[in-house]
């Protein structure tokens, strides 16, 4: 199966990257962009029975390892 | 003093904090590879600073997660003073020893230059003999970040180590290198025998580099 997890910072964090990219995309003419905030995606490869098994063994990966709960969310999707 | 340094791929900092020990605690650290599994008896541990496994996903993750760091946990539980410096610092915040987060600086670059930091709380070992000190920081990741309920907890058990502050001590945006929350530049655990800080001591240890300030956290372990 295929899980793909997004990783992403929390709203009170502040995201200077995500600050400057918005404010490169604006000098390129997309005034319309109000915020950018920059994550991470991960895409991996697991040998699961079911669905629901593969995405509680990536909750885990990502409370352990994948994420920093203290600064990020994660989501995760998984396809066959 | 049975003092213990871990090396990790990517650390650079092991053998200035081992000659910064020797010098001035007088003991001659062992040196501890990170896939060794334990660390019987020790008086104080030192994960230094560095790029270990170069960065990846977050500074400090990869480490977290080394065989030699469950020894370095338990240690920690039992009362063995453990401390964090820089890349160290990042290390023990991932393996969950310290709270908080060190996210990138504000100004998004790299920081490498003398800082002043206060000692916040005088009554640790580390901090026993601690004063107003010039030391230097070299840091991408260094801006402390916890949520204001994590901020509250920390200040009221006393778990702020260092701020960084003008020559006057007073704590202010200027004297902020990195954007961290309160000028936090490092943090004690609950009981105190952890600690973790970003700015390096034993780069300020001796009058051949310029400022001897360092020595002071040294010095404290001694007494």
């Amino acid at each position: 199966m295929l899980a793909k997890i997004h990783i992403t910072l929390k709203k009170d964090v502040l995201d200077p990257q995500g600050s400057v990219i918005a404010n490169s995309l604006k000098s390129l003419g997309f005034d319309n962009v109000n915020d950018v905030r920059q994550g991470k995606f991960i895409e991996l490869e697991i040998n699961s029975q079911s669905k629901e098994e593969a995405e509680k063994q990536c909750n885990e990966m990502c409370e352990k390892l994948l994420a920093n709960l203290v600064i990020e969310d994660y989501s995760v999707e998984i396809e066959n | 003093m049975k003092t213990h340094v871990i090396v990790f791929p990517g650390s650079n900092c092991d053998r200035d904090v081992a000659v910064a020990i020797q010098n001035i605690i007088g003991s001659s650290p062992e040196m501890v590879w990170h896939k060794d599994s334990t660390i019987k008896q020790s008086d104080l541990i030192v994960v230094p600073g560095g790029f270990s496994y170069g960065d990846y996903l977050r500074c400090g993750a990869m480490a977290s997660t080394s065989p030699i760091m469950k020894s370095v946990i338990e240690n920690a539980n039992k009362g063995v003073p453990v401390m964090g410096i820089c890349n160290g610092f990042q290390i023990l915040i991932e393996s969950g020893l310290l709270q908080g987060a060190l996210i990138r600086n504000s100004s998004l670059s790299f920081i490498c230059r003398d800082v002043i930091i206060k000692p916040t709380n005088k009554k640790t070992i580390f901090t026993n003999k601690s004063k107003i000190s010039k030391m230097p920081i070299a840091h991408n990741e260094g801006n402390y970040f916890a949520n204001s309920n994590q901020i509250k907890e920390i200040e009221d058990n006393d778990q702020i180590a260092f701020q960084y502050c003008d020559e006057n001590g007073d704590i202010n945006a200027h004297s902020n290198p990195n954007g961290s929350i309160n000028n936090i530049a490092g943090v004690f655990n609950k009981s105190k025998n952890v600690l973790g800080m970003m700015p390096h001591p034993e780069r300020a240890a001796e009058s051949i580099h310029g400022c001897d300030d360092g020595r002071n956290i040294f010095e404290s372990l001694l007494s």
